[in-house]
C-alpha cells in the first residue's frame, strides 16, 4: 500500500476491512422470547452493528461489547457473556 | 501594460489574473487593500469568484482549506497577528497537501502593538510546511503570485508570498501587467487528484496513527525539497513567457566579490545601490538576496557565498536566545563544507525601524574589517540599534 | 534623482498627492516611486507622504531624508513641524499661503492659498490637487497635463474635472519667490 499526498483515503468505507471484534470480552446475547422488537438497541449502538428485526441481528465482526444494547433493553432482553476463548 | 501599482494592488491584481474562485480573507493592517480590491473586483463582475466574508483569519483559511479541497484555486491574504491566529490551519493545509497561495504583507507582531514592518510574522512560521517566497518589489510581488499557483498546484504545496509591509505594500511603483490570455497560456486550470466530491467520496483528514505519521511528514519534506527544481522550472516557463527572470536566490554583482551582503525582501532593492557606490570606488562588494527561503537553497548559497571572505546578514527578524533566521539556515548550510566565509548576523529593521544607507554600509564596513583580521569577534549584532534606551551595550 | 517630501495632516490627500506626482511623472516616460511615512494616520495628525523620480529604476527604498523639493499641504504646519529638514540647496518649498512666511529663509519659496483655491473647486478644503499645480509651476517637474491625466486614473466624471481645475486655478495664481 502506498501513501496518498495528504493522507486522502480514496476508497469510500474501507473502514471496514478493520473488523473490531476482537475488542470484545462479553458479547451481547439476544432472548428472543423477551424482545418486543421496539428497536432501542438499534437505535443506541454507537457502531451500527445492529440491524433491526424481532429479535434484532448483530454483526459480531464489528460489535465491540460495550454493552450499550443490554443497558438500554427495556425488556431486558439482551445480556452481556462472557467471550469464549480457545 | 505599465501602470504603477502598490504591493497590495499588485498581488490583487494578480489574483484576479490567476482567475481564483474562492477568495477568503479578513482585513488587517498593511494587507488591507488587498481584501478590498479583491472585494471590488467580486462586486463589480470583474473577477468571477466566490468572496467569502468570515470573523477571523484562522476562518479566513479554514474556508479557503475547504474550498481547495474540492480542488477550487484559492486565495487569502493576510499579515502579522492574522497570521498568527491561522497558524494552527497553517500546518492542516500543508498537511492536507492542498495548493493554496497567500499573500503575507511583512509586519512585526505585538507586544508592543506594532502595525509596522519587520519579517518575524512569516519567520514564526517557517516550519509550517509552506513555501516562502520573498519579494524584493512590487512587480515580484505580482509575478511570484502567478508562479506560486504553478508550483503549489503541481505540486500540492501551499505557498505564501511575503512582501515587506508598508515598503512595498503602500509603496506605488511602475508594475507591467500581463495580459490576461498570456496569463492564462502560462496558468491553466488544474485538477486536484483527488478532490471532495459528493458523486466520489473520498476521506480528508484521518487520523495519522504513529505507523504512518512520520512517512507523511518525509513525504512533505521530499515535496517542499523538490519544489525548490520546480521553483526553477517555473522560473523558466515564466521567462518564456514574460520575459523576467526568477529563481530561488539572486546574485547582484557577486561572483568576483570579497564581500558580500545576504538579505530577504525589499531590503535588497536598496543594497544594489550601496553595492554600486563600492563598486564605483574599486572596491568588491556583491549581493546575495533569498528570494526562496523554503525551500532553502542550500546548494545555490555554497555556489553563492562560498568564495567570499566575509557575509553580512541583514534581516529583519530574530530568533531570541539565537541568531536571526537566515543568519542559522545560512550558516548551517556550509556544515561540512570546507570552505566557508566568516558570518556575520545583522539584526535589523525591526517594527519598521528605518534600515537607511548608513546602516547598510556599517554592515559592509564590518564585513571587510572580518575579512581583513580573519576573524569574526562578534558573529550577531544589532544595526541601528538605540543602545542608551536599552541601557545595556549590545 | 529627484525626493520630494509632502506635508499635510491626515484628510487633507497628502498621500494622493505624492501618489499622483508619481504616476504624473511616470505618465512621462520617467520612473517613480511614491509612498506615506509609515505611521497611524488619523485625521488632523499631521502626515509626511514621498515621491522619488528618476530617469532610470528606482532601487533605493529607504525614507527620504534630503528631499529636493517640499510641498506644504497646510499652513498651519509651519507651527509644529520643521518642513524644511534636510531640504537640498536649490529647493523649493511649495506653501499653501497667502504669503511667504518670514520665519522661513531657506531655499526658494512658492506660495498659493490652496486653501481658497479648493472650496472655489471642489466645495472642500482638500488642497492636494491645488498643491499640485502650484509644484508643477514652481519646479516644471511635471506638466499639468500630465497631471490632469493623473487624476483622471483616480478619479471619476465630476470629481476628475473638479480636481483638474483646482490644478489650474492653482497653477495660474502660485507666485515664485526667490
Amino acid at each position: 500500500m502506498k501513501l496518498t499526498p495528504g493522507a486522502v483515503i480514496t476508497e469510500p468505507g474501507s473502514t471496514t476491512r478493520y473488523q473490531t471484534n476482537g475488542w470484545r470480552t462479553f458479547r451481547p446475547a439476544v432472548d428472543s422470547g423477551k424482545c418486543t422488537g421496539c428497536g432501542l438497541c438499534w437505535l443506541y449502538c454507537p457502531d451500527a452493528v445492529i440491524s433491526r428485526g424481532k429479535p434484532p441481528g448483530v454483526d459480531y465482526r464489528y460489535c465491540k461489547g460495550c454493552g450499550i444494547c443490554a443497558n438500554e433493553c427495556p425488556a431486558k432482553a439482551i445480556t452481556m457473556v462472557p467471550e469464549e476463548r480457545g | 501594460m505599465k501602470q504603477a501599482l502598490t504591493g497590495n494592488e499588485a498581488a490583487a491584481i494578480a489574483a484576479k489574473l490567476a482567475r481564483v474562485k474562492v477568495i477568503s480573507a479578513y482585513p488587517i493592517t498593511p494587507q488591507t487593500a488587498v481584501v478590498e480590491r479583491l472585494a471590488e473586483f467580486v462586486a463589480n463582475g470583474e473577477l468571477d469568484a466566490e468572496f467569502i466574508k468570515v470573523e477571523s483569519e484562522h476562518s479566513a483559511l479554514s474556508a479557503c482549506i475547504g474550498a481547495a479541497a474540492t480542488g477550487t484555486r484559492t486565495f487569502t491574504a493576510t499579515s502579522s497577528q492574522g497570521l498568527m491566529l491561522m497558524s494552527e490551519m497553517l500546518f492542516v493545509a500543508s498537511g492536507l497537501r492542498l495548493p493554496i497561495v497567500m499573500a503575507n504583507a511583512n509586519r512585526s507582531l505585538s507586544a508592543p502593538l506594532s502595525i509596522w514592518c519587520d519579517q518575524q510574522d512569516s519567520m514564526a512560521v517557517r516550519d509550517s510546511g509552506w513555501v516562502q517566497l520573498y519579494c524584493e518589489n512590487n512587480q515580484e510581488v505580482l509575478d511570484s503570485v502567478l508562479q506560486a499557483y504553478r508550483v503549489a498546484e503541481e505540486l500540492l504545496l501551499p505557498v505564501m508570498v511575503c512582501f515587506d509591509g508598508f515598503i512595498l505594500s503602500h509603496t506605488a511603483e511602475p508594475v507591467d501587467i500581463p495580459g490576461q490570455a498570456e496569463v492564462d497560456e502560462f496558468l491553466p486550470p488544474y485538477k486536484l487528484p483527488n478532490p471532495l466530491d459528493p458523486c466520489r467520496p473520498v476521506t480528508m483528514g484521518p487520523v495519522g496513527v504513529p505507523e504512518c505519521y512520520e512517512e507523511f511528514r518525509c513525504m512533505l519534506q521530499e515535496a517542499t525539497r523538490a519544489s525548490k527544481e520546480k521553483l526553477i522550472e517555473v522560473g523558466r516557463a515564466f521567462w518564456k513567457h514574460f520575459r523576467r527572470r526568477y529563481g530561488l536566490i539572486e546574485r547582484y554583482r557577486s561572483n568576483d566579490a570579497d564581500v558580500l551582503l545576504l538579505t530577504m525582501g525589499s531590503l535588497g532593492s536598496s543594497a544594489k545601490d550601496i553595492v554600486d557606490s563600492y563598486r564605483k570606488r574599486g572596491e568588491k562588494v556583491g549581493l546575495v538576496r533569498v528570494r526562496s527561503f523554503r525551500p532553502f537553497p542550500v546548494k545555490e548559497l555554497i555556489d553563492a557565498l562560498g568564495s567570499a571572505k566575509a557575509v553580512s546578514v541583514l534581516e529583519k527578524d530574530v530568533s531570541p536566545g539565537s541568531a536571526g533566521a537566515l543568519f542559522l539556515d545560512t550558516a548551517a548550510a556550509f556544515i561540512n563544507v570546507k570552505r566557508a566565509p566568516l558570518m556575520l548576523d545583522f539584526i535589523c529593521g525591526l517594527g519598521g525601524r528605518d534600515v537607511s544607507s548608513l546602516h547598510i554600509r556599517e554592515a559592509v564596513r564590518a564585513a571587510t574589517r572580518a575579512a581583513e583580521i580573519g576573524e569574526v569577534r562578534k558573529a550577531v549584532r544589532w544595526l541601528g540599534l538605540r543602545e542608551k534606551l536599552v541601557g545595556l551595550r549590545i | 534623482m529627484i525626493e520630494v517630501r509632502f506635508h499635510g495632516r491626515g484628510g487633507q490627500g497628502a498621500v494622493t498627492a505624492a501618489r499622483l506626482l508619481a504616476e504624473a511623472a511616470f505618465l512621462e516616460g520617467k520612473h517613480c516611486q511614491a509612498f506615506p511615512f509609515f505611521g497611524a494616520e488619523r485625521r488632523g495628525a499631521p502626515v509626511v507622504a514621498f515621491t522619488r523620480i528618476d530617469t532610470k529604476p528606482i532601487r533605493i527604498r529607504t525614507q527620504v531624508y534630503e528631499p529636493n523639493h517640499v510641498v506644504v499641504l497646510d499652513p498651519t504646519l509651519l507651527e509644529v513641524v520643521n518642513v524644511a529638514a534636510g531640504l537640498k540647496r536649490g529647493g523649493v518649498i511649495v506653501l499653501n499661503a497667502k504669503a511667504a512666511p518670514k520665519e522661513l529663509r531657506i531655499g526658494k519659496i512658492a506660495t498659493v492659498d490652496a486653501t481658497s483655491v479648493a472650496i472655489e473647486a471642489l466645495g472642500a478644503p482638500i488642497t492636494n490637487t491645488a498643491m499640485l499645480g502650484a509644484f508643477a509651476k514652481a519646479t516644471k517637474l511635471v506638466s499639468l497635463d500630465s497631471v490632469a491625466k493623473a487624476i483622471r486614473g483616480h478619479f471619476r466624471g465630476k470629481l476628475a474635472e473638479q480636481n483638474i481645475a483646482a490644478v489650474k486655478a492653482a497653477y495660474g495664481e502660485t507666485a515664485v519667490m526667490k
